[in-house]
């Protein structure tokens, strides 16, 4: 079982100081939260992908690339990479590129982003939202499995002969997710193509996140890619921890109450009622968190929003230690002794990726010996070779 | 006798409220239109004002919580829906709009419902058809044509000898049923997970 945190980015005010961070000062604390929680040995640390104020993460593979070479054991990965609005081939190459530089540790999870304007800003259409998704993460796909790629489809310029490069690390690509809080056509896709699904549930009522789990499993057997508990599922969640429960109310309220999305909203009774927000002592986010498996059945990954609203980084850092030390082991043998022999505990990690790759087959050369036709050439050169010259013009 | 589900909203503030008065008048020309016609009627009503915060909180939040969920979900699985707002500043009251905007957009498509609105003269009664029908016509909702409008003096019987009150509140309860009759019994709301297309449909459909 795979325990770690996610961060959405937000330059957010401290409501008890009224002090912002800029920007700068922002990316270096997200840095320092990553690098922290792999010293303090969580599993995973996930980056969203935003491209408006007063979010900072727009380019995930350079933090990650970073992150790659300052931490040591920690799976780098991404909540979510926007498959809308990206390119598909930058997407294949910048992952592929992070999968060769962290040596496999890694893996992405697919969003479809729900910023309106992010939409036409990348020459978009928000409407066709779930369409763009399919298209992209289809071709996406054949990308890093096939080496040379004819291509055409409806939101992207055709591809011609195109190989994307570098080719996946040992010839496997990498894991992916699909993360999606209410389209059941994303819990779909990701059945299809027996990859992993993530609910985000932190603004969700959980019979909710019940029934998209609970779907996602079904179309995966469906599928064909094994017993519906044998899905790889992942889970949001979020909570603020201290010794004393009533200690972390006190603490965490001023945040709650101004926080983006939910603030000046339910009041924090309400939402920790409603959604997994959890507020109160290491044993109360144990319990809650171990009754996960009773709603979405035995998961692989449980990721935590810790750094939003505000939270000063030394909090952040604070908060990263207790789900370390006190939160994550009882919560990983809870759930550990309750797993059915046949229930895989984590996602497919990159090796084992590469061994069933290997025993079917499947696995990829490294190196396309391709032959350079283009560097060192000007553009006319390339057209209307077979015509022959003086056909310029079409005369 | 078949039973079908008639979902009431009443976004009333007073208690007691004209708002709700008409609602239940309303409602219940309507199950005696249905019990005419060989159906009962289960009748769940609805006060706005009781959801109020949760309505604001889904608002802010993006989801609906506790009792609002139940509302919704009752609504969505209705097989007519009735819904009755007073006119404050010559539109339906904020509250009445706000539930309306937190409704999924496809949760009413198809579905019979019948439009009633108070207010304090019969000046503005024709709200019902510039503000309130087009939220409904937008969700896809199959209104009725008779919208009843109660003005205060309607309930003393004075503002109308041609028309009066619980003429049309009689009339737009017969509409109501034989539209609800006319359609296909409801297996409760939809949740969206059987229609979801199979992959293969979601490949063809770019």
């Amino acid at each position: 079982m795979q325990f770690g945190i996610f961060t959405v980015s937000d330059v957010t005010t401290d409501p008890t100081t009224g002090r912002t961070p800029d920007d700068t000062e922002r990316v270096r604390a997200i840095l320092t939260i990553a690098q922290h929680a792999d010293q303090a040995g969580l599993d995973v640390f996930a980056t969203g992908e935003h491209h408006n104020p007063p979010f900072v993460a727009s380019s995930p593979t350079t933090m990650l690339g970073y992150l790659a070479g300052t931490t040591k054991n920690i799976t780098l990965s991404t909540a979510t990479t926007l498959i809308t609005t990206n390119d598909p081939v930058k997407i294949a190459e910048d992952y592929a590129m992070l999968q060769v530089i962290s040596n496999g540790r890694m893996d992405l999870m697919m969003g479809r982003g729900n910023t309106g304007p992010v939409y036409p800003w990348f020459g978009k259409d928000i409407r066709q939202g779930v369409n763009l998704a399919i298209e992209n993460y289809a071709l996406l796909r054949r990308l890093w499995d096939e080496e040379v790629v004819d291509w055409q489809g409806k939101f992207r310029t055709p591809l011609q002969g195109f190989t994307a490069t570098p080719r996946p690390l040992d010839g496997v690509p990498p894991f992916v997710w699909h993360g999606s809080i209410r389209t059941p056509e994303i819990a779909e896709q990701a059945a299809y193509y027996g990859d992993g699904f993530l609910h985000n549930n932190i603004f969700w009522p959980t019979d909710h996140t019940a029934r998209m789990v609970e779907y996602y499993r079904r179309r995966y057997e469906h599928y064909g890619h094994g017993r519906a508990d044998q899905a790889i599922v992942g889970l949001g969640g979020q909570f603020f921890a201290r010794k004393n429960s009533q200690d972390a109310w006190n603490e965490f309220r001023p945040y709650f109450d101004n926080a983006p999305v939910y603030g000046h909203g339910p009041s924090m009774e309400d939402f920790t009622r409603e959604t997994p927000l959890t507020v109160g002592s290491p044993q109360q986010v144990i319990d809650r968190y171990a009754a996960m498996r009773d709603v979405v059945g035995d998961y692989q990954r449980q990721l935590f929003l810790i750094d939003h609203a505000g939270l000063p980084l030394k909090t952040v850092l604070e908060q990263i230690d207790i789900l370390a030390e006190e939160i994550v082991p009882a919560l990983r043998a809870e759930l550990e002794s309750k797993r059915p022999a046949h229930v895989p505990s984590d996602p497919p990690s990159h090796a084992e990726r590469v061994a069933k790759a290997r025993a079917a087959g499947t696995a990829q050369d490294q190196h396309v010996a391709g032959e350079d036709r283009w560097t060192g050439r000007a553009a006319e050169d390339d057209v209307a070779e077979p015509a022959g010259r003086g056909a310029a013009f079409g005369l | 006798m078949t039973t079908r589900t008639i979902a009431v909203v009443s976004a009333g503030l007073g208690r007691p409220s004209a708002t709700r008065l008409l609602a239940d008048r309303l409602a219940q020309a309507t199950t005696d239109a249905l019990a005419e016609r060989g159906v009962t009627a289960e009748v769940v009503t609805y006060e706005l004002r009781t959801l109020a915060h949760e309505i604001t909180d889904a608002m802010l939040t993006g989801f609906p919580s506790g009792e609002l969920r139940t509302a919704l979900e009752t609504v969505a699985g209705a097989d007519g829906v009735i819904a009755v707002t007073p006119i404050f500043t010559t539109s339906a009251s904020g509250l009445f709009k706000s539930f309306v905007d937190v409704i999924d957009k496809d949760a009413l498509r198809g579905t019979p419902l019948l439009i009633g609105a108070t207010g304090g003269t019969p000046r503005h009664s024709l709200a019902t058809e510039y503000a309130i029908r087009p939220l409904f016509t937008y969700l896809h909702a199959d209104t009725v044509t008779t919208a009843v409008f109660a003005a205060t003096d309607d309930w003393a019987g004075e503002a109308d000898d041609v028309n009066p009150l619980p003429e049309r509140i009689r009339r737009a309860g017969v509409e109501l049923a034989e539209k609800v009759v006319a359609r296909p019994e409801r297996s409760g709301a939809a949740d969206g997970f059987d229609a979801t297309p199979d992959f293969a449909s979601l490949l063809n459909r770019l």
